[in-house]
């Protein structure tokens, strides 16, 4: 077996065609396409569900870790990410799921919460650690900026997320859920 | 190889108590979905039976691959009849009104939070992976019905009424998540899960403080109510069954 995390070093073996199988840099970048199929404007890599690429003989594999057990879009990016790579003429290709180290809103780097924001999705607060600890988070809204909303629901469209509402523009918005 | 038999053995029964316990009680609670008395809490009790399921997988999965039979979540869940199903009874008591649904949701919560929490140390990997897993959902559903109860028993007279009600009616079957068999003595010895003595302890401890800021009296002296760990069951559970199996029943081998 060949591992090579993201920003890895040359792998130490004799090159086969380059056409058949690309490096894991190039197989990150493609994969840094893929939307989540949920919240589209980010994608699976900046949510942190792809934990690794290796070669594995002649397999490409993907592995991939739950943002929720029971989150119904896990299964489409399975698909999603499989086919994408195909899509790049890479045929072998598995998906293996991992469970632990469980996923964290901490995986979610800044230029994702970024995004979110600009979507109209008031990114996590804090660590993951507040859950818990902080019952009740200080979110901004993310259309105004007012510091001053309210938590509607602790759930909300999807398992990642939270009802909240901003008592200055009084829209309703999700809270990504510090998890 | 018959100390490995027997572990297997023990491990696969304490699987489909997890896995169990989950499906069931997302069954349960997967019902309110379009009925709840609130559309915030509709939502909250979906998410809450989608993390339940999603538990289900993972605990069947293990079941399945431990028994060797190649018998998969899907069919652990769809082909078992009720008297095969290791849920604690708790968990599959009707819904009644919301104030059962939350009770039922709190005395499970209250449990499934420390006992995953003790199984992220477990000796078998698989369990521990789970555990680390399930851990933060359960704790994020334990916030909400520990709130929920406190705000409802410390309400109105009617709010407090209801919830005395439940809690009337649902507290004998709290103890069985507690009650060790010979099997969870041999799970606690080998490593692989946790003395539920020692946690049934800190449970009690926990409901005592949380239910006084509820301003509700648990029910002294109740008998312990219990027996679905070893696949002895109230009525109930046939009926969830029958809705639950259905499709399965009726068309074998049905996928979408």
């Amino acid at each position: 077996m060949v591992t090579a995390q993201r920003h890895g070093e040359q792998i130490d073996r004799p090159p086969p065609p380059a056409a058949a199988r690309p490096a894991i840099d190039q197989v990150w970048s493609w994969l840094e396409e893929v939307p989540d199929p949920e919240i589209p404007v980010v994608s699976v890599v900046d949510l942190g569900i792809v934990r690794a690429v290796d070669w594995e003989g002649d397999d490409l594999v993907v592995t991939v870790t739950p943002t929720y057990s029971g989150c119904p879009a896990t299964a489409v990016i399975s698909l999603d990410i499989a086919e994408s790579i195909r899509r790049h003429g890479v045929e072998k290709v598995r998906i293996r799921s991992q469970l632990s180290p469980a996923w964290t809103t901490d995986w979610i780097g800044a230029a994702a919460r970024e995004k979110l924001k600009a979507y109209g999705i008031a990114p996590p607060e804090g660590g993951a650690r507040c859950v818990g600890d902080l019952k009740n988070p200080v979110v901004e809204c993310p259309r105004c900026g007012s510091m001053a909303t309210e938590q509607v629901s602790r759930f909300g469209s999807t398992p990642c997320k939270a009802s909240w509402r901003c008592r200055d523009c009084l829209e309703p918005f999700d809270y990504f859920k510090s998890f | 190889m018959t100390t490995a038999t027997k572990t297997d053995a023990a491990l696969f029964e304490f699987a489909l108590r997890m896995g169990d316990n989950a499906v069931v009680l997302a069954q349960r609670v997967g019902a309110w979905c379009g009925h709840a008395p609130a559309i915030e809490e509709d939502i909250a009790f979906a998410n809450v039976a989608l993390d339940l399921i999603g538990q289900t997988r993972m605990w069947l999965g293990l079941a399945g691959e431990i028994e060797g039979k190649g018998r998969d979540a899907d069919q652990l869940a769809f082909l078992r009849d009720a008297r095969a199903y290791r849920n604690a009874l708790l968990v599959e008591q009707p819904n009644v009104d919301f104030a059962h649904t939350l009770m039922r949701q709190f005395l499970f919560d209250a449990w499934h939070h420390p006992m995953l929490v003790a199984l992220k140390s477990s000796a078998d990997a698989r369990v521990a992976d789970i555990a680390e897993k399930a851990e933060k959902e359960a704790r994020y559903h334990l916030e909400r019905s520990e709130d929920l109860i406190i705000r409802l028993g410390d309400g109105t007279e009617e709010s407090r009424q209801r919830m005395q009600a439940a809690l009337d009616a649902l507290y004998p079957f709290a103890g069985e998540l507690c009650a060790a068999d010979a099997l969870d003595a041999d799970l606690a010895a080998r490593k692989i899960a946790p003395d539920l003595g020692a946690l049934g302890e800190r449970y009690l401890a926990y409901l005592k403080s949380t239910l006084a800021d509820a301003t509700l009296t648990a029910p002294v002296g109740a008998a312990v109510r219990k027996g679905g760990k070893q696949g002895l069951h109230s009525e109930h559970l046939g009926y969830i069954l029958a809705d639950m199996q259905f499709l399965q029943r009726a068309y074998p081998g049905a996928t979408w």
